[in-house]
């Protein structure tokens, strides 16, 4: 998947020539070195998944999907997964808003408060949604067991995507162009829809595809929150783990096969919409 | 950023921060503090019960050591790599270099599931041969560090590589043109403008090694006082309804991970915030 580092899009105007040098013989050693690690961690037992899903030939994965409980594992996935890049999408651009335009006490403590999704473990983030969402909710909200809890779940471990993506391009922007704008009569609506939403464009894809490849993919924080339940709130992550621990493996690969598919098409279809964006700025 | 200039505030910039402020609070800051509050809801019984429950003693020092070759093995490797994809052109680097980021977008299970494919003792593709030489992966100690450097394996590589490309080469041919060897240069140059990128890599990697669960509970077995890490005895004492235990265990993670960031964002110099 080609998903792009969070800087790279836009970010850094091409400052200075990059200078490039074809391999020596040092670093063409230390370049096979650095590939055999990576395919026999990586590439190889990826691959082994995907060898594994048409092992029994097309039947194995027709089953698999046509299985009642596998296929609304992955509906839910899926729609939970697009509804919170959405919210993502736009809280995630407005958090990084105020974080690089907006100057008030306590900024630099969100600023961590914001990283703290990424540090916690997935396990522990459950735990700390159920004791606020749980059935001891101080605020009464008792989400534990239903398709809410996968939803907020979610919300919670993607937060950081889009507002790390899009922040250090918003530092970077030039806020000449904007006052150039609004001096020639363009209202902030105007400036917005023009100016600033297609520079930001790139960035706010890159992180909305992040967060839906992690949506899609997420187990942990949804262990003790969701309960599991098969046809409602259970999910595809724990759909491959129960064919794992039942020994069908090629079921399980199956399911993460198709998880693969969904995030490449969600990365491409969402290039296609930032091109789209940016070109008519 | 010096061009920063202060905004006019408007009614807008107060409601944008109301917004932001309330939906972190009641999404994030509240719910952890809760957890914080849970812990020492008996004073420090909680955290003394946890630390002398051997399980938990042992997951905790299982977790340790795993992270710790995990974030080494990935400093190594990131370093290596990040070079080489900035530095140097050779064939299918573009398509190296989005590979990389492979492991963040795959499913915690099925990285469990890729590894078990290749390493599992009986059936995996490399687990027999393995196993005949005397090391067992799939549920020893091996698999979940391998598990867990293969999920934080980019997040070096995604602070160092940004930074490298900015910094250019320019200083290195001086030093390589003064008679500096490769190592003197990497250690006298390269090393000193790559520093906090590369603390800040490493402090993440260690958060995220620290923390990994669905890829360890597939590959480890999840058998207690031998493959059990510090998330899966989270998970058991929660459902085992020892609950303080759990919320204790919980908190000492999440107090490694959460100080590593503070230390980091105090002790990272304000202007290098680019790399994020």
């Amino acid at each position: 998947m080609t998903v792009d580092a969070p800087v790279a899009p836009g970010a850094a105007p091409k400052r200075r020539a990059r200078s490039v040098t074809s391999l020596t013989r040092s670093s063409a050693l230390g370049l096979g070195i650095a590939l055999s690690w990576f395919s026999l961690l990586v590439l190889i037992p990826l691959a082994l998944i995907v060898i594994q899903s048409v092992d029994g030939g097309w039947a194995t994965f027709r089953d698999t999907l046509t299985n009642p409980q596998t296929a609304s594992a992955l509906r839910l996935t899926v729609t939970q997964a697009l509804i919170v890049t959405l919210i993502n999408v736009v809280m995630g651009t407005l958090i990084a808003w105020v974080l690089v335009r907006d100057s008030f006490w306590g900024k630099r403590l969100l600023e961590v408060v914001i990283d703290i999704p990424f540090a916690l473990p997935t396990i522990v983030a459950g735990l700390v949604l159920l004791s606020l969402y749980g059935p001891d909710s101080p605020l009464g909200v008792n989400v534990a067991n239903t398709e809410r809890s996968v939803f907020l779940a979610l919300l919670f471990v993607t937060l950081p995507f889009v507002v790390r993506t899009v922040q250090p391009v918003l530092m970077e922007l030039d806020r000449d162009v904007e006052e150039a704008a609004a001096s020639l009569g363009a209202s902030r609506f105007t400036t917005l829809r023009r100016i600033i939403l297609p520079s930001l464009a790139p960035a706010i894809t890159a992180g909305a595809a992040l967060s839906f490849a992690r949506g899609i993919s997420e187990y942990g924080s949804l262990v003790l929150l969701s309960g599991n339940l098969p046809g409602k709130t259970e999910v595809a992550s724990v759909r491959i783990l129960t064919y794992i621990e039942n020994g069908n493996e090629a079921a399980a690969a199956s399911v993460a096969v198709i998880l693969l598919v969904v995030a490449l098409a969600a990365i491409v279809l969402l290039q296609v919409l930032s091109a789209v964006v940016a070109r008519r700025g | 950023m010096a061009s920063r200039a202060a905004q006019p505030r408007t009614p807008g910039t107060y409601v944008r921060r109301l917004i932001v402020v309330g939906y972190l609070f009641l999404l994030i800051v509240w719910p952890v503090s809760l957890v914080v509050v849970k812990t020492f809801d008996g004073g420090l019984g909680n955290i003394q019960g946890a630390l002398s429950d051997p399980e938990v003693v042992f997951a905790l020092q299982l977790t340790v050591y795993v992270a710790v070759w995990a974030v080494a093995i990935n400093t190594v490797f990131g370093v290596g790599i990040s070079l080489l994809l900035v530095r140097y052109e050779f064939p299918g680097r573009r398509v190296l270099s989005a590979l990389i980021d492979l492991p963040l977008s795959v499913s915690p299970v099925v990285v469990g599931l890729a590894l078990l494919l290749a390493y599992a003792g009986t059936d995996g593709l490399f687990g027999p041969t393995l196993e005949s030489a005397g090391l067992q992966v799939a549920f020893a100690p091996a698999g979940i560090i391998l598990a867990t450097a293969f999920v934080s394996l980019p997040l070096v590589i995604r602070e160092l590589v940004p930074v490298l490309q900015e910094i250019g080469t320019e200083q290195e041919q001086a030093a390589k043109s003064l008679g500096a060897g490769p190592v003197q240069t990497f250690r006298r140059i390269t090393l000193p403008s790559i520093k906090w990128a590369l603390v800040y890599g490493v402090v993440l990697s260690l958060a995220r090694s620290l923390g990994e669960f669905g890829a360890v509970k597939v590959i480890s077995g999840n058998i207690a006082q031998q493959t059990q890490t510090a998330t899966l005895v989270v998970e058991e004492k929660y459902q085992d309804f020892e609950q303080g235990t759990a919320y204790a265990t919980s908190f000492l993670l999440a107090l490694i991970a959460v100080a590593a960031l503070v230390v980091v964002t105090i002790l990272r110099p304000k202007d290098d915030t680019d790399g994020d």
